[in-house]
């Protein structure tokens, strides 16, 4: 074992104490206040879980969107090389950067029934604001930076080498991307998924514009937070806080878990 | 077997490759011998697919495969780098060329499994099928490339600097081995070098190239023996080099013989063994050339600052401009 591990061991554990569980440990605290009875009342009313199922429904389809086409961003931006690829790979990592609520605002503006987009979709019956199919939008948006950031460092490294020696032995396009990339950059992937996937559930400034906010149909997990608190509910804030915060820990856990099973398989 | 025409090729400004003809026999072990630069990568990766050539035509067997993908035909082709899927066994990754195959020549897995054994033993790495190619080392994984390279069956074997990341010993052990291998198994082959002893010592032809051209084409001893430019002199073998008018006589180190009233006269600055015999470094009086000396190790190390006279005994004339040669022998 490297010299060092009880130092920088403790260092972590102090650090992501101080930064992570001291705070969250507080939510857990003001939901015990109210008594547990409560807590699952507040946290599993009809309207709760319905804001639940649309955050992560819409935080995971989002998360897959970006997987697919953030994995065709990462692709272009690793292996060609074109005028303005600086410009394109900085224009990535927008969404990082802007006020969610800037991109809450211009969403909606496009895909309103009567925006530039939504004019086109609200006579085909196909409507996206204020509705899950708006939500999804906004996260796609806010999350894609992640996956391109992920996949595009380990797409670099895996080379053209292994595209070359798969063409050689007979693979088609798909087979080499299918049983050699693929593989490859799966975990890779899976981080990019989890954090797109993450940071979906909990966003807030840029789906509250787009989503409408109608109890039980559109109203993300984060905004009934927000309502409660509205309310001066605090601890119904918490108990939803609570309950999304075990759920998400609980997918990211599967998901870490997954990924340390793959590396294990890759041997070395 | 291999018959390329014309073959040129440039990227972007740069002029890779003008006009290559080559003729490549069943059975050959071709060595491309040339320094970075020379465009002997290029056109290897041309036979082989990876690369396309801008004129010229490429046959294969008789078959013209000037426009045809690197995944028809059916040519194996082993990197410098081995590019083994990491995220596969060994054996995986030596049955991928039987598993992707499609229509009726496809096996059942249980074929390929043997097939893939086979194979294995074949490169002595029997028993480690089912280890990952990050467990193996660098002569291990590059054994294991050429045996998934050889599970296709190709009818022709292309190597890139097929030893070029592995260190002096294991590479000397696996190049004697590949040299085995392809006599044993009737290959024909083409393989890319940077260093001519390795080429000297493989290949039935060494093709000698230098910017885009191939500069001479002959079994390493004659183009060791008789190089037929300044360029092959110089860059096979070692070359002493003596202004003459009208061009440069090249002789090698071990070209002469010792005579107490030779023409030339060698001030010895540097002695040290090189295997069999001593080698004498040193400036020539009168022309101040440089000049490196072989003298038979069965008499005394020459000393420093000791003058040796000699004659080389055989040399070759090269004309200034480099294009016309004549071989002379004093």
């Amino acid at each position: 074992m490297l010299p060092g591990f009880g130092l920088s061991f403790g260092f972590t554990l102090a650090w992501l104490t101080l930064i992570v569980l001291i705070p969250l440990a507080t939510i857990f605290l003001k939901a015990g206040g109210m008594g547990w009875a409560q807590v699952v009342e507040v946290g599993f009313s009809e309207r709760a879980l319905a804001a639940y199922q649309l955050s992560f429904g819409t935080a995971a389809m989002a998360g897959l969107v970006n997987a697919v086409f953030g994995l065709v961003v990462a692709w272009v931006l690793v292996r060609y090389s074109f005028p303005g690829k600086q410009v394109v790979s900085a224009l990535v990592d927008l969404p990082f950067a802007l006020p969610t609520a800037v991109a809450g605002i211009a969403l909606t503006a496009l895909y309103a029934p009567q925006g530039w987009i939504g004019q086109y979709l609200e006579p085909l019956g196909i409507k996206v604001a204020f509705t899950w199919v708006g939500i999804t939008i906004a996260l796609v948006f806010i999350g894609l930076p992640f996956v391109v950031r992920s996949v595009e460092p380990v797409l670099a490294d895996l080379g053209r080498e292994v595209e070359e020696a798969a063409a050689t032995l007979g693979a088609t396009r798909w087979q080499t991307f299918r049983h050699v990339i693929f593989p490859a950059i799966g975990p890779a992937l899976l981080t990019g998924f989890a954090l797109a996937f993450a940071r979906g559930v909990g966003e807030y400034g840029s789906v509250i514009f787009i989503s409408g906010n109608m109890p039980g149909r559109t109203e993300i997990a984060p905004l009934l937070i927000v309502t409660q608190l509205e309310q001066y509910a605090y601890a119904g804030a918490t108990a939803i806080a609570v309950v999304m915060m075990l759920a998400s820990f609980a997918v990211l856990l599967l998901i870490n878990l997954v990924q340390a099973a793959s590396r294990r398989r890759m041997g070395a | 077997m291999i018959h390329l025409r014309g073959i040129t090729k440039r990227f972007g400004d740069y002029a890779a490759l003008h006009g290559i003809d080559l003729d490549v026999a069943p059975g050959e072990f071709i060595a491309l011998l040339g320094p970075s630069g020379s465009g002997k990568t290029t056109l290897l990766r041309i036979i082989a697919g990876l690369e396309f050539q801008d004129s010229g035509t490429v046959l294969l067997g008789g078959e013209d495969v000037s426009s045809t993908p690197v995944a028809d035909r059916h040519v194996g082709f082993v990197f410098q780098h081995y590019a083994l899927f990491r995220h596969m066994t060994v054996a995986d990754n030596v049955a991928f060329g039987l598993s992707v195959r499609r229509g009726k020549g496809r096996l059942p897995k249980a074929a390929r499994r043997a097939r893939a054994e086979e194979l294995l033993r074949l490169v002595q790495l029997e028993g480690l099928g089912s280890r990952y190619p990050g467990q193996l080392s660098g002569g291990q994984r590059q054994r294991v490339a050429l045996a998934r390279a050889l599970a296709i069956e190709p009818r022709l074997l292309l190597l890139d600097e097929p030893f070029g990341a592995l260190d002096a010993k294991v590479r000397k052990d696996l190049r004697r081995w590949l040299r085995d291998l392809h006599k044993a198994m009737g290959l024909t082959s083409i393989f890319v070098t940077h260093d001519q002893e390795e080429a000297l010592e493989l290949a039935d032809r060494v093709v000698v190239m230098n910017q885009g051209r191939i500069e001479q084409i002959g079994a390493p001893d004659a183009v060791y023996m008789n190089p037929e430019t300044p360029f092959v002199s110089h860059f096979v073998g070692e070359t002493n080099r003596l202004p003459a008018a009208g061009g440069e006589i090249h002789f090698r180190p071990h070209e002469i013989t010792l005579s107490a009233d030779g023409a030339e006269a060698l001030l010895v600055d540097n002695v040290f063994r090189k295997g069999a015999v001593w080698r004498a470094e040193g400036l020539l009086e009168g022309s101040g050339q440089f000049v490196e000396l072989d003298l038979p190790s069965s008499g005394d190390a020459p000393q420093l600052g000791q003058t040796i006279r000699f004659n080389p005994h055989r040399a070759r004339m090269f004309t200034a401009d480099g294009d016309q040669t004549q071989g002379e022998t004093r």
